[in-house]
């Protein structure tokens, strides 16, 4: 039971958020309608993406400073989650695009952005592939992840608030959207949703940790 | 020996090692020379008849692809004999910091020879010569630090070669993308003052490219 607490609050936390995206009352605001909705699906994806990417990275380093294979595991699986959550902040977002700005791909610096990050992780994700040793594998993807990641830094928070051409909230002189958008309603719903899918990303690499290690002991 | 003469010797080495093989100095030039021709030929245009915007983008592309060719060979090239007994003699911060700044002095030459020849056939447009070469410099210290880096990452791995291209193209973006943007504002000669902090930020990338690379490369040099 100890361990379980998490898992049952992750289910709980969940249908709470996704009822309450589809059914709770939401602000009227211009352009966007009911389409704000898709707040509780689009903009959890990056949020969640952002963290279990720094969670790798973070067991990226801790690999390289200490060689132990399963902190190599826990770098590859946060890895491969945080590739998933951005494909589905993609594709989300695409979906919110159609209707609010008319197309699905728009040219926006933060869609841009987030195509590259996507490339930066596949690009990790066919560097592991292409190494046989494990010990080695390991090692070189460790520096090439905290070394993108170094990359992924002003690609992600600098770059596209420099710009004032986005469309998105936040950046130029568009300020961001907790001050005009983001209200008491939206709040109750949003943040817990954040807290659920980045939590359902850790169950699913907890999960293929597992099996991992399991299979690292069987090989052995 | 101290610190700064054996950094000094091993960049010397990496210009010997150059010059003996003048093959492949005389073929990273040949091939800007072609690119750029192909590109004139393609376009099928008069000097000064393409825009700006075109201009620029294109000067890039061609930079960015000479660029992977010449740096690309840093780490590949080197048989593992010569690797053990590098291993042996420096520490990996040396070995990293002297490739760094001898392929971004290399790549600095092509790029200003790319610069000439290109805007002997495609007119040349830039009104800040003075900045576009200070956007010029920082982009191939950014540019060959980047690779130096990956490309010593890749050459762990078979078929390196495709491996530094995928490696590097999607680490180098947001820098390519801050060179072009700047590249974009001398060529139109804005204010200075306006775009000052575009540099800046090109410092700031380069300098967070170089700091990763120092402290990581001894974790690659090892295995």
């Amino acid at each position: 039971m100890k361990k379980k607490w998490w898992k049952i609050l992750t289910v709980l936390l969940l249908t709470y958020s996704i009822l309450g995206a589809f059914l709770f009352d939401v602000p009227r605001l211009a352009i966007l309608n009911e389409t704000i909705r898709n707040l509780h699906f689009h903009v959890t994806m990056w949020f969640g993406m952002i963290i279990l990417l720094t969670v790798s990275v973070i067991y990226s380093l801790r690999y390289l400073r200490s060689n132990n294979m399963r902190l190599d595991h826990y770098a590859v699986e946060f890895a491969n989650a945080g590739v998933l959550f951005g494909v589905l902040g993609i594709a989300t977002g695409a979906v919110w695009a159609n209707y609010s700005w008319g197309e699905p791909w728009s040219g926006d610096p933060k869609q841009n952005s987030a195509a590259i990050a996507l490339l930066i992780y596949l690009a990790y994700l066919v560097l592991r592939n292409s190494l046989e040793d494990s010990q080695q594998r390991a090692k070189i993807s460790s520096v090439y992840n905290v070394f993108a990641f170094a990359a992924l830094i002003p690609l992600l928070f600098i770059l596209p608030r420099m710009t004032d051409s986005s469309l998105h909230p936040g950046n130029g002189g568009n300020p961001g959207f907790n001050s005009y958008d983001l209200d008491s309603r939206l709040r109750v719903v949003f943040y817990p949703a954040i807290i659920a899918w980045t939590l359902l990303g850790v169950w699913m690499v907890s999960l293929r940790v597992r099996y991992k290690n399991l299979k690292m002991k069987w090989d052995d | 020996m101290m610190r700064r003469t054996l950094l000094f010797t091993l960049i010397q080495k990496e210009f010997l090692s150059e010059w003996r093989q003048k093959y492949a100095l005389n073929g990273m030039l040949l091939y800007l020379a072609s690119t750029v021709f192909v590109c004139y030929m393609s376009f099928n245009l008069k000097a000064g008849a393409i825009q700006p915007v075109t201009w620029n983008a294109l000067f890039w592309i061609i930079i960015l692809f000479t660029a992977v060719n010449a740096v690309a060979k840093s780490f590949i090239q080197a048989s593992e004999g010569r690797m053990l007994y590098y291993y042996s003699i420096a520490r990996p911060e040396d070995i990293i910091l002297s490739k760094i700044i001898y392929y971004t002095l290399l790549l600095l030459a092509l790029t200003l020879v790319g610069f000439l020849l290109y805007s002997l056939v495609m007119g040349n447009p830039v009104e800040d010569v003075l900045f576009f070469v200070l956007v010029v410099v920082l982009g191939a210290i950014g540019l060959a630090s980047a690779l130096t880096m990956v490309s010593g990452i890749a050459s762990k791995a078979p078929n390196s070669h495709t491996l530094v291209a995928v490696l590097s193209f999607p680490v180098m973006l947001p820098l390519l993308l801050v060179i072009i943007k700047s590249a974009k504002y001398a060529i139109d000669g804005l204010d200075r003052s306006t775009y000052t902090d575009q540099i800046f930020v090109l410092l700031a990338i380069n300098a967070i490219i170089v700091a990763v690379s120092y402290l990581l490369f001894p974790y690659i040099w090892r295995s």
